[in-house]
């Protein structure tokens, strides 16, 4: 397939069909999708539109009911469920609106969940370092904050030093202020390391900065929008 | 340490309570297998071991008098490898200081030293000097019992002749490693003996010079034991012989035989039981971990984690709770296996009896509970593997509540809102509150079965000794005696009554089934023995025909009006045929009855009695016994008073510590289904009783729902146990019935209420734990998080 060397995912004709006994619920109806490598990207859309859908095709979450989708040359849409765990392994890194974490674990044994089984991976200590949570690193999740559990997730997700960083609603569930600091982490990761960043917000502001916005509605992506001027994440207020 | 297992462990720590009653009820399955499986193995070992070292004997055969060189046509017998013959012969012992008869069996060894077959196993002192004419080796039981040790001396009356024995050694043998006295079910250690004499001393005691009355022979491993019991019997006919028999009829190998039976039952009951509650309790709580953990899975199976490392870690949690089951039990089993094994010491008297687990066992043990716990979790484990990650991301669907039965059926305005939520949620998994409510029951039947052995045994009792048999003393001659002997005893201080009764080996057939048993002679109006049928009514000796115990017309597959053969093995030996008039019911031993004039003519040897039944004064009946002991036609006497009180010495401790075992036991299912489920449901809907208390209900109103979740799957558990515990008990009485004893399946009304209060008392315990979680509920962490 001829595809730039610069674009790490590309799909189309992405569609996806939920069937819930005799109802049919189209999430996504066609959409067509070019990411590339180093790249921020923010989705944005109303609820429902497909969003989270789409992120967790492009994950290896879950699969399109049609089209296709590669990350690099890796076919995601005829992958088994083998193939798909291993894509997610080498070079996912996921964060969710509501954390995840394991409550059993500390802050730094989320972390060592996944590095060790990453191939390349920083140590614990440092992915929370980025982050800034050295000093928690002992505490139980129900010993942090929202803010605090959010940014451990983010260390958990860059510490194995992903190609790609997949982020549903990472600030959905915390204030502005925190919701900055949560957003530095991910500026200062994709700055750094280059990870392609997948953002999903509700909030048009976030949006700034990114370098590309993408629209959602109904299933497609309906418009898209290159930011000539990002702001830096520690100026966005909301 | 990986972190997934640093999970493993943590998960395992907040679940400790629930995984440990899971354990506990896994624990006391494995320990009930293994002790009873193990002790099975040591016994049947050590068994196989004893008999082997000591030649215990393949063929047994009593007869009159048999002139010693009839032994040479015994040998003769094709598949015979050796023949011992020897005198066997009941004797009275007076014990110093004891004031109770004491019975004894004299057995004869050869005076050229150590026997061929049968050989005792010295435990102390030595064997018999040749030649001496008043050396005895005692068995060991009766030598505990008493304090003999060698050097004493027991004073004998051997056929009516009273002699000093001066003990040399103390002994055990093969033959009588259950040592009753002939026609008794329990040892009484303290009133009978086996004492063995030189062959010389009897013959000369007994007016046996140059013959025997008892052979033992051993078989060549291919020999058929039929024919040669066939051949031993024609030898022996003309000697007054009572019918050769083979090990399996021998009292003792026959007792031992049974016990080995029943702890084969004991070890599939009781551990499918346990282990299959285990399985279920696992199955609810594993379920709901992986049920909470959806979205845990979902996260690690996001960063990359396999469908089979998920599995593995929820099986390693598994495994752990298993593992401490397992452990727990192992050591549990190896203990009670020791316990078991000095409780069998006493009973059965081997020269040594180790417990040994084998590797056999342990594996058993170990695979059994691997097996429950796969049954239980695989299911869940396997959920959790395969559950999708971007659907598991997203909270489970809400339960669908629905109005329950009883609202469906119009009783909702009875019912308080917080009754509706009870009973909305019971009826919201009705397979769990099924299982649930199946595996209390189970708690209540084993609860029952420790105490329906004692209702069993008392009721036996009453059958056995106040109803059937309403002699104080019996007494049996050392031959068949004519009236005048009864009319003597009639005569004697203190008796009231006096009947005889007269009883003769033979052998009854029906087609092609046959019984080797006692015949008995009545009087048809007996009142001293009167047989009974089911509901202890009389049952009246007929004026012809035959009445046998229900149990040996099962075996000849008679019943009243069937013609059975009776082959006589006295006197003329005649065959003839005989009408059963009626069936009797007898929970010790098994008997046939005939009027006694009727016996009598079919012996053709006049009016004749083998002993006699006494009625007696209580204060009289010490002077009367020892009367009666010094009879020389006295072989043997019987006082009924202290054979019941032999029957209560005997089993009483066992079955108290049965009982109290079994309460354990059943307290461990109680609580493991109980407090799992308390635990489950207040995991499940800790969220809606954290809200109720948040709107202002109080902590009582809050326990009610969940508390009267319980006590209801309880009550409803209650009926289910009681038909549970009889049909185990039905069960257990089934099979351990024998022709040496049947147990009665007898459940009586204290019994229901024991296990109904033990089972509302334990499942009290449990809901005291689970109140005081209620009581530390977290109003507000428990709202503030995503369900
Ligand atoms: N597992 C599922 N089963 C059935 N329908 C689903 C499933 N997952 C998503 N949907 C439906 O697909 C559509 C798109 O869902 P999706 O979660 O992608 O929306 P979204 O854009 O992320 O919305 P939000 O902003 O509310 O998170 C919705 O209508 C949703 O109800
Ligand atoms: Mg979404």
């Amino acid at each position: 397939m001829a595809v730039p060397a610069d674009i790490v995912f590309h799909a189309r004709g992405l569609t996806k069909v939920y069937r819930m006994g005799e109802v049919e619920v189209q999430a996504l109806r066609g959409v067509d999708l070019q990411l590339r490598r180093g790249e921020f990207v923010v989705l944005l859309g109303p609820s429902g539109s497909g969003k989270s859908t789409l992120l967790n095709i492009l994950g290896g979450l879950d699969v399109p009911s049609a089209g296709e989708v590669y990350y690099e040359d890796h076919d995601l849409m005829r992958a088994d469920d083998r193939g798909l765990t291993a894509f997610r392994r080498d070079h996912v890194g996921f964060v969710f609106q509501f954390y995840n974490l394991i409550p059993s674990l500390t802050a730094r044994e989320n972390v060592a969940i996944v590095t060790e089984i990453a191939r390349d991976p920083m140590t614990p200590e440092q992915a929370l370092d980025l982050v800034g949570l050295t000093p928690r690193r002992d505490h139980f999740p129900a010993q942090l904050s929202g803010g605090e559990q959010q940014r451990i997730a983010i260390a958990r997700a860059i510490a194995k030093r992903p190609s790609v960083l997949l982020c549903d609603e990472p600030t959905g569930a915390l204030d502005s202020a925190t919701g900055v600091k949560v957003l530095e982490a991910l500026e200062r990761i994709n700055a750094e390391t280059g990870t392609t960043t997948v953002v999903i917000t509700h909030n048009a502001d976030i949006a700034s900065m990114a370098h590309r916005v993408l629209y959602l509605a109904d299933g497609r992506i309906v418009r898209e929008h290159v930011n000539a001027m990002r702001k830096r994440a520690a100026d966005l207020r909301w | 340490m990986r972190a997934l297992h640093i999970k493993a462990l943590r998960d395992l720590w907040h679940l400790r309570s629930q995984a440990l009653a899971i354990a506990l009820v896994i624990a006391a399955g494995l320990a009930n297998l293994v002790m009873s499986r193990a002790t099975l193995e040591s016994l049947s070992e050590t068994r196989q071991r004893f008999y082997d070292d000591h030649a215990f004997a393949d063929v047994f055969a009593q007869a009159r008098r048999v002139p010693e060189p009839v032994a040479e046509r015994l040998r003769e017998i094709d598949g015979v490898q050796a023949v011992e013959t020897r005198l066997v012969a009941g004797a009275n012992l007076s014990v110093p200081g004891f004031d109770e008869p004491v019975r004894a069996l004299m057995v004869s060894l050869p005076d050229s030293g150590e026997p061929l077959l049968n050989r005792p196993y010295l435990r102390a002192g030595r064997l018999l000097a040749p030649g001496s004419e008043d050396e005895a080796v005692i068995s060991e039981a009766f030598a505990e019992a008493h304090g003999f040790a060698p050097g004493d001396t027991l004073s004998a009356t051997i056929y009516g002749r009273q002699r000093e024995l001066h003990i040399v050694g103390i002994a055990l043998s093969p033959e009588y490693v259950y040592q009753i006295q002939p026609g008794t079910v329990f040892p009484d250690f303290r009133r009978f003996a086996i004492v063995w004499m030189n062959r010389r001393a009897l013959e000369a005691a007994l007016d046996m010079d140059g013959a025997f009355n008892n052979v033992t022979l051993k078989l060549a491993a291919r020999a058929r034991g039929d024919a040669a019991i066939a051949a031993v019997d024609d030898v022996l006919a003309p000697y007054g012989g009572l019918g050769a028999y083979d090990r399996e009829d021998q009292v003792s190998n026959r007792f031992l035989s049974e016990e080995l039976r029943q702890l084969d039952t004991m070890a599939r009951i009781f551990p499918t039981i346990f282990l299959g509650v285990a399985a279920f309790l696992l199955n609810v709580v594993v379920s709901r971990l992986v049920g909470m953990q959806r979205d845990q899975i979902a996260i690690l199976k996001a960063f990359g984690y396999s469908n089979v490392a998920i599995g593995l870690h929820y099986a390693l949690l598994v495994a752990l709770i298993v593992g401490v089951g397992v452990v727990v039990g192992l050591l549990g089993g190896i203990r009670l296996g020791q316990w078991m094994a000095g409780v069998y010491q006493d009973f059965y008297r081997f020269p040594f009896l180790e417990f040994r687990m084998s590797g056999g066992v342990f594996l058993l043990g170990v695979g059994v509970s691997l097996l429950a716990a796969f049954v239980g979790t695989a299911h869940a484990v396997i959920a959790a593997a395969r559950l999708p990650p971007a659907e598991a991301m997203r909270p489970p669907a809400p339960e669908r509540y629905r109005p329950a039965l009883f609202e469906r059926i119009g009783l909702a305005r009875w019912l308080s809102q917080s009754t509706r939520m009870l009973l909305r949620n019971l009826e919201r998994r009705p397979w769990k509150s099924l299982l649930s409510v199946v595996g209390l029951a189970f708690a209540c039947a084993i609860m029952m079965v420790g105490r329906f052995q004692t209702d069993a045994i008392d009721y036996m009792i009453d059958a056995q000794f106040r109803i059937g048999q309403r002699n104080d003393l019996s007494a049996d001659f050392t031959e068949a005696t004519g009236p005048a002997a009864a009319h003597e005893l009639r005569a004697l201080p203190g008796v009231r009554q006096v009947e005889g009764y007269r009883n003769v080996p033979v052998i009854l057939r029906h087609g092609v089934r046959s019984e080797r048993n006692a015949l008995q002679g009545l009087a048809q109006d007996s009142v001293l023995k009167r047989p009974v049928d089911r509901d202890l009514r009389r049952v009246p000796i007929p004026a012809e025909g035959l009445l046998l115990t229900d149990y040996l017309a099962g075996q000849l597959g008679v019943g009243v009006g069937d013609v059975v053969e009776i082959d006589v093995l006295e006197g003329r030996r005649r065959s003839v045929q005989a009408l059963v008039a009626g069936v009797v019911n007898e929970y010790l031993g098994v008997n046939a009855y005939m009027d006694l004039d009727a016996l009598n003519r079919l012996l053709g040897d006049g009016e004749r009695l083998s002993g006699v039944l006494i009625a007696a004064d209580v204060e009289a009946e010490a002077d009367l016994f020892r009367e009666l002991e010094r009879r020389p036609r006295v072989a043997g006497v019987g006082v009924r008073r202290l054979a019941i009180q032999n029957f209560y010495e005997t089993l009483g401790e066992s079955m108290g510590v049965f009982t109290y075992v079994a309460l354990i036991l059943g307290g461990v299912i109680n609580f493991g289904v109980v407090y799992n489920a308390a635990r489950v449901s207040l995991s499940e809907r800790g969220r809606d009783l954290a809200s109720l208390r948040v709107l202002g209900f109080t902590r009582a109103e809050v326990s009610y729902v969940l508390v009267g979740e319980l006590v209801l799957l309880v009550l409803l558990s209650i009926p289910l146990g009681f038909v549970t515990g009889y049909m185990l008990s039905l069960y257990m009485a089934v099979s351990m019935q024998s022709e040496l004893f049947r147990i009665p399946v007898l459940v009586t009304a204290p019994t229901y209420g024991f296990a109904g209060l033990a089972m509302l008392a334990s499942t009290l315990v449990s809901a005291l734990i689970v109140q005081r979680r209620i009581g530390r509920l977290d109003l507000i962490g428990v709202l503030k998080t995503r369900e």
